[in-house]
């Protein structure tokens, strides 16, 4: 029933951002490999109201080009974005003309008229590493789970390793702070937190990074600014909203970054945190790491508005909409995020457009899609691959790499020996830290 | 015709109030809106309307009159026709018995019956011929809050009408103005979320005192309350505190039905990683206050709403900070101890000044701290005195009652000369009919009889 629905679109993630606003960004030889599509925001040909049509030419920055809410929403699931017309031109709507003070998706303008990142080649080179060491890790992670030496749920970031890794470079250490959900290896990956302690954890030893009491969704590292590692889903989002208003408290020019999936983003208090972050200007970004599928209900399942990037209108939050799958393209949103943030004007919401490899957990067996539709994924969006045909078509040599790839296969398998050769906690543990004090 | 004008009823606590002010005066006419009077109320002044049309005709309570009882004739409005005779004193109008039975209705509900004036003694814990003044709770909450703020920059004040408008029960009357809107905070109305923000606020570094109006509505929060204040610090290993306060009224208040009357006591006190504290008199809601906000712990901060105004000795310490997790002796006994908390030690306290009446010599405890709890003190007394009756404005099931049964049982059977039996109130949403609220809460003769019980008389 969801392969022929398009129960989740990948053409989202290829798409050159920003085709519905300004020209097309040019094709990059990355970009030019994979899919070109034209929008997904028109699902059918709408003549355009005649007095709409002006202001998109003459003020870009007022109009707001998407379908009109009424269609998209009647019809969420039933038209294939790939079978449309690449000339149907998206209805025009100026809900915001009005109010020139605040224009949604003026960051998404700034993001699409230059989309990626200029990394030099060593940045890049630096941002392949940690998601290569992301991968390997969740790899290594997924075999111990399969032989029982990790227990419980067990979520794995394979194929988003982009977002954690784009979002956090751009982070400044010892300032700004990170909290996201259960799926937090990748982030605290991304942070530099050692995997050692990472892996230790995950088994429930002693020298994990919580002494083997929090496990896979509850890791923390205060040291990093990475506030967890949080199992309920949607509750980091306030908990960030916590930390931002700590930032502005102490007005120590921190910024939070506040991860959370398209399945959180339907929770009440994402829209109550919302709402205050905006009132009171504080310095957050909320990233939606849209991976198609909360579990395993797919977003268009769940989901009356399917472009998340535009949840935060209603709380006047500008948002952004990117390819998650390129890490060039998430780092160049995060420094158009941050440079927002940073200048006082409260938050901004990405929608970071991704895919996971693996189940929702360790136990999951999507059955909910296809085969096909995470090999599509693999083979032509993945992020990993992504930069190193970059790297390749840039001229940096393969030995270099691969040095890499080596190196980082010896650190996971130093990480896992580590741990499994780690004691298991003193059962005295078991009463520490209920509390701090003693009464 | 005349009609009497009645001192209203302008909270749902109030039993009297101050005629503050006059706005008509005799001979005036007036109009169905028409603003007649200013009377302050325990928590606010408010503005009394004419309802009926006609001519002010005698004053009977002046302007600046503390005290009056709600419910008593303060004016009469004379009708078109003019042809009352001015009552020359409440009690030669007609309508005299009148006034009497609004008041004796209302004190026939179940919340006055909750409120006591028996008054604890004095805490050991205060130095001998320390000066004492009297304070309403209120005034207690508000100045710990004050001094914790002057103390420590980190402390910041979050909740539902807690800056403008001085507090929904008045409990942050002044802080916005002594500390400014960044540091006393109005929230939406959105208990989740400020619940979470003041939660992540204090993972940050931050000293947040979160207020619930009440704690029915935390119960929309309770999992940042539980699932990431209580357990941050033991899942993460002791790195991660989570330093902040919950606060408000607790309990049964008066005549505001199921949805608004409840005791979350043993909801909270079940969680390891949380403190719960619970304080009846002044001095304890004060020092402990100020000691939850400088706890490193995540801090429920149970008040009572019906207990807000009342005035008790508060000793003049430059810092009055008391231990959290140590019970208090309220009043000594030999014969039975009744263990309670929160506004239900008024009642013990009642209830053993009448069983002195009859020769029982009752202990009561004042729990305070209902987690962690202190063991060694209720086992100390049932040792002293072999019988032990729990009193707990609440819920019976799961209750504090119940665990406090449960030490009794498991470290000091060898002691009991009788089972340990608890008063709590009925196991039934509270209603709203006074008459059925009254027959849902605890009172003082239950926890007579009770005691009586135990001690086989």
């Amino acid at each position: 029933m969801l392969r022929g629905s398009c129960a989740y679109n990948p053409a989202r993630i290829s798409r050159p951002r920003g085709t519905d606003l300004v020209k097309p960004a040019k094709p990059t030889k990355t970009a030019a490999k994979r899919a070109p599509k034209p929008t997904r925001a028109a699902t059918q040909p709408v003549a355009a109201p005649p007095a709409a049509a002006k202001p998109v030419a003459a003020k870009p920055a007022a109009a707001k080009p998407a379908a009109p809410k009424r269609t998209a929403r009647a019809k969420p699931a039933a038209q294939s974005i790939a079978a449309q017309s690449p000339t149907a031109k998206p209805a025009l709507i100026e809900t915001l003309a009005d109010d020139e003070n605040f224009a949604l998706r003026s960051l998404q303008q700034t993001h699409a008229a230059a989309p990626r990142y200029a990394a030099s080649d060593e940045e890049l080179l630096h941002f392949d590493e940690p998601m290569v060491l992301i991968r390997r890790v969740e790899e290594k992670a997924g075999q111990l789970y399969g032989l029982g030496l990790i227990g419980g749920f067990c979520h794995l970031y394979i194929g988003q390793e982009a977002v954690a890794v784009g979002l956090q470079s751009a982070l400044v250490g010892g300032k700004d702070t990170v909290i996201t959900g259960y799926r937090d290896h990748g982030h605290m990956l991304a942070y530099g937190i050692d995997p050692k302690i990472i892996m230790s954890e995950l088994t429930g030893r002693q020298s994990g990074i919580s002494h083997g009491k929090g496990g896979s969704m509850h890791m923390f590292s205060v040291d990093h600014g990475f506030y967890g590692g949080h199992g309920i889903v949607g509750a980091q989002v306030s908990l960030g909203a916590g930390l931002a208003f700590a930032h502005k408290y102490r007005d120590d020019g921190g910024v939070c970054l506040a991860y959370f999936g398209d399945g959180a983003a339907n929770q009440g208090q994402v829209y109550e945190s919302f709402n205050m972050a905006s009132l009171w200007k504080l310095p957050i970004v909320f990233v939606i790491e849209n991976n198609g599928y909360a579990m395993g209900t797919a977003v268009k399942r769940s989901s009356a508005e399917t472009h998340f990037y535009r949840r935060g209108t209603a709380f006047r939050i500008p948002g952004m909409d990117v390819n998650g799958m390129d890490v060039l393209e998430v780092r160049q949103a995060a420094e158009v995020a941050l440079d927002h943030v940073r200048k006082g004007n409260g938050p901004v919401l990405l929608e970071l457009n991704t895919y996971r490899y693996r189940g929702h957990s360790m136990s999951d067996p999507a059955k909910y899609r296809s085969r096909e539709e995470v090999q599509e994924m693999r083979e032509k969006h993945d992020p990993i691959e992504g930069a190193k045909t970059e790297l390749l078509a840039r001229g940096v040599a393969e030995d270099k790499i691969k040095e890499i790839d080596k190196r980082i296969r010896g650190l996971v398998s130093e990480a896992a020996d580590f741990a499994e050769s780690s004691p298991q906690p003193d059962p005295s543990e078991l009463y520490t830290d209920v509390l701090v004090e003693r009464y | 015709m005349a009609v009497d004008l009645k001192m209203p009823a302008l909270s749902p606590t109030m039993e009297e109030g101050k005629l503050a002010r006059w706005l008509v005066k005799e001979g005036d006419t007036v109009r169905s809106g028409d603003i007649l009077a200013e009377i302050e109320t325990d928590k606010a002044t408010m503005e009394f309307e004419a309802v009926d049309e006609g001519t002010i005709g005698k004053i009977l309570v002046p302007e600046g009159t503390e005290g009056v009882k709600v419910g008593a004739v303060i004016a009469v409005i004379e009708g078109e026709d003019g042809d009352a005779a001015p009552a020359p004193a409440p009690a030669a109008a007609p309508a005299a018995p009148e006034p009497e039975a609004p008041v004796a209705r209302k004190a026939d509900t179940g919340t006055t019956q909750l409120v006591t004036d028996a008054k604890p003694a004095q805490d050991a814990a205060i130095p001998f011929g320390t000066n004492m003044q009297t304070i309403t709770v209120r005034d207690a909450l508000r100045d710990a809050m004050a001094e914790e703020m002057r103390r420590d920059g980190r402390v910041f004040v979050m909740g539902e009408e807690v800056a403008e408008y001085q507090g929904a029960y008045k409990v942050t009357q002044g802080l916005l103005e002594e500390f400014g809107p960044r540091r006393v905070i109005d929230t939406p109305i959105t208990e989740y979320g400020f619940a979470g923000i003041g939660t992540g606020a204090a993972m940050g570094g931050l000293r947040p005192v979160i207020e619930f109006m009440t704690f029915n509505f935390a119960m929309q929060a309770i999992d940042h309350i539980i699932n990431s204040a209580a357990k941050t610090n033991y899942m993460s290993g002791g790195q991660m505190r989570c330093p902040v306060v919950f606060r408000g009224p607790n309990g049964a208040a008066s005549r505001v039905g199921a949805q608004h009357s409840q005791n979350y006591a043993s909801w909270y006190a079940h969680v390891p990683g949380l403190v719960v504290i619970a304080p009846y008199d002044a001095s304890d809601a004060k020092g402990l206050l100020k000691a939850a906000i400088r706890s490193e712990d995540p801090v429920v901060f149970l008040e009572n709403e019906l207990v807000y105004g009342r005035s008790f000795e508060l000793p003049e310490l430059d810092d009055h900070v008391l231990p959290i997790g140590k019970a208090r002796i309220v009043r000594e006994g030999s014969d039975v101890t009744i263990v309670s908390y929160s506004i239900g030690v008024g009642l013990a306290l009642q209830a053993a000044e009448e069983l002195a009446g009859e020769g029982i010599d009752a202990e009561v405890i004042d729990l305070r701290t209902l987690r962690p709890l202190d063991r060694e003190a209720i086992l100390t007394s049932l040792a002293k005195t072999n019988r032990v009756v729990v009193a707990e404005e609440g819920w019976p099931v799961c209750s504090i009652a119940s665990e406090v049964i449960a030490i009794c049982m498991e470290d000091g059977f060898d002691d009991l000369d009788a089972p340990v039996l608890r008063v709590c109130n009925e196991d039934v949403p509270l209603p709203y009919a006074a008459n059925l609220e009254k027959a849902a809460l605890i009172d003082v003769p239950r926890i007579v009889a009770t005691v009586k019980k135990v001690c086989n008389r």
